[in-house]
């Protein structure tokens, strides 16, 4: 199975930069095999949103969704089930801080 | 002919659950199984008038229903149902080998049905449609939601367990300690559903305390260091023993003070202090030990006179203590009026009643109105059995606080 963990904080994060770093965490998966991809993410003020409606080319600056909840960053990990993938989440340093959704890839 | 249906209903109250929970382990589908089981009883009612009650009816009627879901799978014969269908036919040879079956399926269905990353409510809901059988208008009504609702939530559940592959299975030992405080509170739910009778038939409710006591035994038995386990089995026991005196013939509630002891069921009380006791030597209290105390107090009493109320004061300050809220409050100062007196128990309701808590509850008012009955205070009692009459919900009640306001002197 394959999910999408999505990296966000609802704030300012109060941590020392040490704490946040997650190479022990990326080369824990790495070597378990179960991070696929993943990447940092700038922050909402540097995102764009694109539309079309009607045909017309909508752009607007920021995220779609106007929340306190940012993204930071995102991992695709392959699990055997749910509970692996939650143990995976709650390894990530981001996890103490913030929250990690975890969301199943769609399956036909 | 009346055998052989009692022999299926019997079939039914016993196997049911296990037949639903093993193919679900086979298929990874909740629906098929539950259909397919259902199907195996139909079934059943065919077939053995006219060849007899199998000699083992549960490993009929699973083999039957494993069939059942082979065909439906064959039939709909899409590339993932093939793929299960090899797993279903293959497990078929396969005896119970070491490892893969040291649990019950009963207890992984509840453990996943009872799994954090589903809503409370449809832990609760998915546990009763799938354990005990219920429909889901019967669930729908015992929550006091539409059936749409009910039946939407189930589906969800039943959804996200598939797409999110929420694994079937008891989880491993690092796990198992904060799983089973989830689950714990799905059984009691559950038992208490069965035993305050808010819906359904009688025979329908005994089956569900029974259920609930089944998996706490064998939720007992699988984390014998988790004394509140213990403590939740001893719970149920212990309350569950009072069941034969706890309605008159009317179906109306009998006052625990009022009911006839001899009608206790004594075995289930033995065995119940002796779980209790058990749980107790942990020396780690929690809500569960502690309501099992309390009931403890109760099911040790030769009479009501001689109920223990400073030791039951006691314990519930205790469990206000460990798993605080209003109702426990308002336990806790009916404890109070009866080991110390009236007065002193009105205090704490005057205390319960300045939160704003509980005003709808007609236990606040009922129980006020009992205490300035004690005392005498007449007028101020009929008020309050009144308010209480205007808040009860069922008949029962009402025709039981109607008795109590006619008991007061010139109430009026």
């Amino acid at each position: 199975m394959k999910y999408l963990m999505l990296v966000c904080t609802d704030g300012p994060v109060d941590a020392a930069e040490g704490e946040l770093d997650p190479t022990a965490w990326v080369e824990e998966t790495g070597r378990r095999g179960v991070r696929l991809f993943g990447e940092r993410l700038r922050p909402a003020e540097d995102a764009t949103t694109v539309r079309v409606r009607d045909g017309e080319l909508l752009v607007s600056d920021g995220p779609f969704a106007e929340t306190k909840e940012q993204m930071g960053g995102f991992d695709v990990i392959e699990c055997a089930d749910l509970d692996e993938a939650i143990e995976i989440a709650s390894l990530h340093p981001m996890a103490r801080f913030g929250m990690i959704e975890v969301r199943p890839f769609w399956t036909t | 002919m009346d055998d052989v249906k009692e022999a299926v209903a019997t079939a039914y109250a016993e196997e049911r659950v296990r037949i639903v929970a093993t193919l679900i382990r086979l298929t990874g589908d909740w629906d098929l199984a539950e259909e397919c089981t259902q199907d195996a009883f139909a079934r059943a009612l065919e077939r053995w008038p006219r060849d007899g009650v199998p000699h083992r009816p549960g490993a009929w009627l699973t083999t039957t229903a494993r069939h059942r879901a082979l065909d439906r799978l064959r039939r709909s014969a899409t590339e993932s149902a093939k793929l299960r269908e090899v797993a279903l036919a293959a497990r078929d040879e396969e005896p119970p080998g070491p490892g893969g079956a040291e649990h019950d399926d009963r207890l992984r269905l509840i453990f996943t049905c009872c799994h954090p990353a589903l809503p409370m409510q449809a832990r609760v809901a998915l546990t009763l449609r799938t354990v005990t059988g219920l429909s889901t208008s019967e669930i729908a009504h015992a929550f006091l939601v539409s059936e749409r609702t009910m039946g939407q939530r189930l589906v969800r559940a039943k959804n996200k367990i598939r797409h999110a592959a929420i694994p079937f299975r008891v989880p491993p030992d690092h796990l198992l300690a904060e799983r089973t405080a989830g689950v714990m509170a799905v059984l009691y739910l559950l038992f208490n559903e069965g035993y305050a009778a808010s819906t359904g038939s009688d025979l329908l409710r005994k089956d569900l305390t029974g259920e609930a006591i089944q998996l706490a035994r064998m939720l007992a038995a699988l984390v014998p260091h988790e004394p509140e386990a213990h403590g939740l089995l001893a719970l149920m026991l212990l309350h569950d023993a009072r069941r034969a005196a706890r309605t008159d013939p009317d179906g109306d509630l009998v006052l625990l003070e009022d009911q006839d002891r001899s009608l206790w069921n004594g075995e289930q009380t033995a065995e119940g202090l002796a779980v209790l006791d058990r749980a107790l030597r942990h020396r780690r209290p929690g809500p569960y030990q502690v309501q099992a105390a309390i009931a403890a107090c109760h099911a040790t009493a030769a009479a009501a006179s001689a109920t223990d109320w400073p030791q039951i004061a006691l314990l519930y300050g205790e469990l206000c203590r460990l798993a605080p809220g209003p109702v426990v409050e308002l336990n806790r100062a009916v404890a109070v009026a009866m080991a110390e007196g009236p007065v002193a128990g009105l205090a704490l309701l005057d205390r319960l009643t300045a939160t704003g808590a509980l005003v709808d509850y007609h236990l606040l008012p009922a129980i006020r109105a009992d205490l300035l009955r004690r005392l005498g205070r007449w007028d101020e009692a009929a008020a309050s059995y009144r308010e209480a009459l205007a808040l009860a919900a069922t008949d029962a009640e009402r025709r039981f606080l109607t008795r109590r306001l006619a008991q007061v002197p010139s109430a009026g």
